[in-house]
């Protein structure tokens, strides 16, 4: 819709502006706008400007290291990158799914319910809830969890208590509330004792109040002003998701479901293990992070959403009650999607999809109260406390783990040598498949919100709450090594361009003379 | 009349042919170090155990207990010390504790923690060294070996065989293998064998066991270093 933002013609002549860092998300980068002399936005882009090599640096490492050598790639979700390490290293010692010890599955699930709460409570009270409560372009030393506290004490201290507790779900499991060792390759190394199952048990019924009031808030502020709500930063897109057999959300383990913008499904019940004949992913030479793509589609259409909306928008339905009549709520409003609606036939005004950004705030609350009722569900299941925790099986030689990070979904390779060494890894981080989307709504925001205007910090702030929507963990998401394409530019003083020396993806180095 | 020396200023019975840090760990009484084990040979090499008696820097490990003694172990320069030793020891090899599988049970990591080590001072060396992961059963991991030579002690005087040496001089030396390769898969250790359990860090390993025992229930999760070391009679090792 928007990509001819992505490389403007003739920039010698444009006025570079760059927001840097992108503040209230986790991880570095920048955005940078090119404007000309009627302050129209020519050129937008995200950049993600930071290194990390983790698919290099765990090659030649045990493969029992991997479940907590890649949770450090992240402070926020590292349980998500611990449990789909942990499925990856299952199938190394020859254990499937359906043959790990029940236990160790709702252990599993427990300790990821736990995460994604926290992580959405992070998300959405620290770090995204001083722009939807004092306003986009309120004052900068407002937007701030500080000054939620200050101004919305019954708010922002709710946010807080709720990460709390879904850290301290995640202590129970794993020993820690950040970088814990709880999966083990074919199972977990601890059961949860009764004492912890009931301290647990202690606060879950307040943590769901809390969760419903947090989505009935998110609900309120979108329909304050739905219209504006519905086209910032707005894309049509493709959405991607693990799905149950059933077709209910599902965060821990499934195939793949993908949408389109329309509603209709493009793949279903994938097996994730074939997921390199689904997904590619596509280098471009001014950022470190990879843009995958539908196979099937191409680079140019191939490109979709994952995380709360498109889990959301591709379900069925949710199997906790009250998640559930909040979703079919979000739904109903997807057919009121002005935006989206206006964009179609009359026919088809009735929208299958929510395409809204901001709606992500919305679906992300939804999850976050399933994930309080599905905890407790599991607190409550007698198979919770028991003790058969670990499976076995014969050795191979690849594993591949998929999970439902909160950001999205989330993709662990790995294979091994004989010595049970990691020879190759390859992760596809979920921010990494909302690359593309992210670019998208920032280039729709600069072109809607920001072009011919003259910039001012609280325009520009725009730009951030469109990348904040996707709660993006750019840390996460940058770790090619060897692969990276760059581009280097001789400037003289007046801003004339010397000269130009290109790095390409195959290594090839090149000079381009324009 | 049994004989007696004084540390810190408290009385320490022992009987001739002892060590001051046997003496002082039969009396109840923690003398940090890494490379002692009650077993084995005395080996004075981490320096750890270095005591003042009467005025002169000694190794508790390897010194003789003698009538009359008066020995200095907690003073503040003597723990000063102590603190740079164990530093120097992190930043020579590469000792990430956060994912190590043998953090919570590594007597490195664990004497670092008893003396309030909190950073690593010196810069780091980032030394390149290798894995073996030849053997089915047991990897070494050269980066976490402090050169102890519990593991070379081992196997020579309780498995009756002579796997393990130090190669090399200076910041050249390295733990090596007898085997002609110079590979374990090529020698004769056996996972059963002591040598294959002894070392203090994450040097040597028994494969497929990493993170099986959950936090909170590792050796150091329940005592630190100074009440394990005294009450398993092994100075901190694994029974």
């Amino acid at each position: 819709m928007y990509e001819h933002l992505e490389t403007a013609q003739n920039q010698e002549k444009l006025r570079r502006i760059a927001i840097d860092p992108v503040s209230r998300v986790e991880g570095h980068g920048k955005v940078t706008l090119l404007l000309d002399e009627n302050n129209k936005v020519r050129q937008a882009r995200l950049h993600i400007v930071e290194f990390r090599g983790f698919e290099r640096f765990i090659q030649g490492r045990p493969y029992w290291e991997l479940p907590v050598l890649v949770q450090r790639l992240c402070g926020i979700c590292p349980v998500s990158h611990h449990l789909a390490a942990a499925k990856a290293i299952d199938q190394l010692v020859g254990v499937d799914p359906k043959n790990l010890p029940v236990t160790a599955t709702k252990l599993r699930r427990l300790l990821h319910f736990g995460q994604v709460l926290q992580s959405h409570a992070l998300h959405f009270f620290h770090l995204s809830s001083p722009d939807l409560l004092f306003g986009f372009e309120s004052e900068i030393n407002k937007r701030n969890i500080i000054a939620v506290l200050n101004d919305y004490p019954g708010i922002g201290l709710q946010g807080v208590k709720l990460r709390k507790y879904g850290q301290e779900v995640i202590r129970m499991i794993s020993g820690k509330r950040i970088h814990g060792s709880g999966a083990i390759a074919g199972g977990m190394n601890k059961a949860l004792s009764k004492e912890e199952r009931d301290y647990l048990l202690l606060d879950i019924d307040q943590v769901i109040d809390w969760s419903t009031s947090a989505v009935n808030l998110v609900k309120k502020i979108h329909c304050s002003n739905l219209p504006y709500y519905d086209e910032f930063a707005t894309i049509r897109s493709n959405y991607l998701g693990l799905i149950q057999p059933n077709g209910a959300l599902e965060l821990y383990h499934g195939g793949i479901r993908c949408k389109n913008d329309k509603g209709e499904t493009l793949v279903d019940h994938y097996d994730y293990r074939h997921y390199n004949d689904l997904i590619h992913e596509e280098v471009r030479s001014w950022t470190y992070m990879k843009f995958p793509y539908l196979l099937p589609l191409g680079k140019d259409n191939g490109w979709y959403r994952v995380g709360p909306l498109a889990r959301v928008n591709n379900c069925e339905f949710i199997d906790t009650p009250l998640a559930e009549a909040q979703r079919a709520e979000f739904k109903a409003h997807g057919g009121a999607n002005s935006l989206s609606a206006a964009a179609l036939p009359p026919s088809l005004a009735v929208e299958a999809m929510v395409h809204s950004t901001l709606a992500t705030h919305w679906a992300r609350l939804i999850e976050m109260l399933h994930c309080a009722e599905s905890i407790q569900r599991l607190l409550h299941d007698p198979d919770i406390l028991g003790q058969d925790l670990i499976a076995h099986g014969e050795k191979r030689y690849e594993g591949i783990g998929v999970i439902e990070a909160p950001r999205g979904t989330l993709f662990h390779h790995y294979q091994i040598d004989d010595n049970d060494i990691v020879t190759k890894a390859n992760l596809i981080v979920s921010t990494t498949s909302n690359n593309q989307a992210m670019n998208e709504s920032v280039r729709q925001v600069a072109a809607e919100y920001l072009s011919g205007r003259e910039l001012t910090e609280p325009l520009l702030n725009n730009v951030e709450v469109a990348i904040r929507a996707y709660d993006p963990c750019l840390s996460c998401a940058t770790h090619a090594v060897g692969k990276m394409p760059l581009q280097l530019e001789l400037v003289d003083a007046q801003g004339h361009l010397i000269d130009k020396i290109a790095k390409h993806s195959d290594g090839q180095v090149e000079r381009i003379n324009d | 009349m049994t004989k007696s020396f004084t540390l810190d200023g408290r009385i320490i019975p022992f009987e001739d042919g002892e060590t001051i840090i046997e003496a002082a760990a039969a009396a109840g009484v923690y003398i940090p170090h890494l490379c002692h084990h009650p077993d084995y040979t005395p080996h004075g090499s981490c320096k750890l155990c270095s005591v003042k008696v009467n005025g002169r820097i000694c190794s508790a490990c390897t010194f003789p207990a003698e009538e009359d003694q008066e020995i200095v172990s907690e003073s503040g320069e003597i723990n000063a010390d102590r603190k740079r030793i164990t530093q120097m020891l992190f930043v020579e090899g590469n000792h990430l504790c956060p994912g190590c599988e043998k953090s919570g049970n590594c007597q490195l990591q664990a004497v670092a923690y008893h003396l309030n080590m909190v950073d690593n001072h010196f810069p780091h060396f980032f030394a390149k060294r290798e894995l073996d992961a030849s053997h089915p059963d047991v990897l070494i991991d050269h980066n976490r070996c402090i050169f102890c030579e519990l593991c070379v002690r081992a196997s020579r005087e309780k498995d009756g065989k002579n796997v393990f040496d130090i190669g090399g001089r200076g910041i050249n030396k390295r733990l090596i293998v007898n085997a002609p390769t110079g590979l374990l898969k090529d020698s004769d250790l056996e996972v059963t064998d002591e040598a294959a359990h002894i070392c203090p860090t994450g040097a040597i390993l028994i494969k497929r066991t990493g993170y099986l025992i959950p936090i909170g229930q590792r050796q150091f999760d329940q005592q630190p270093i100074d009440k394990v070391s005294l009450t398993t009679g092994q100075g901190g090792h694994e029974q």
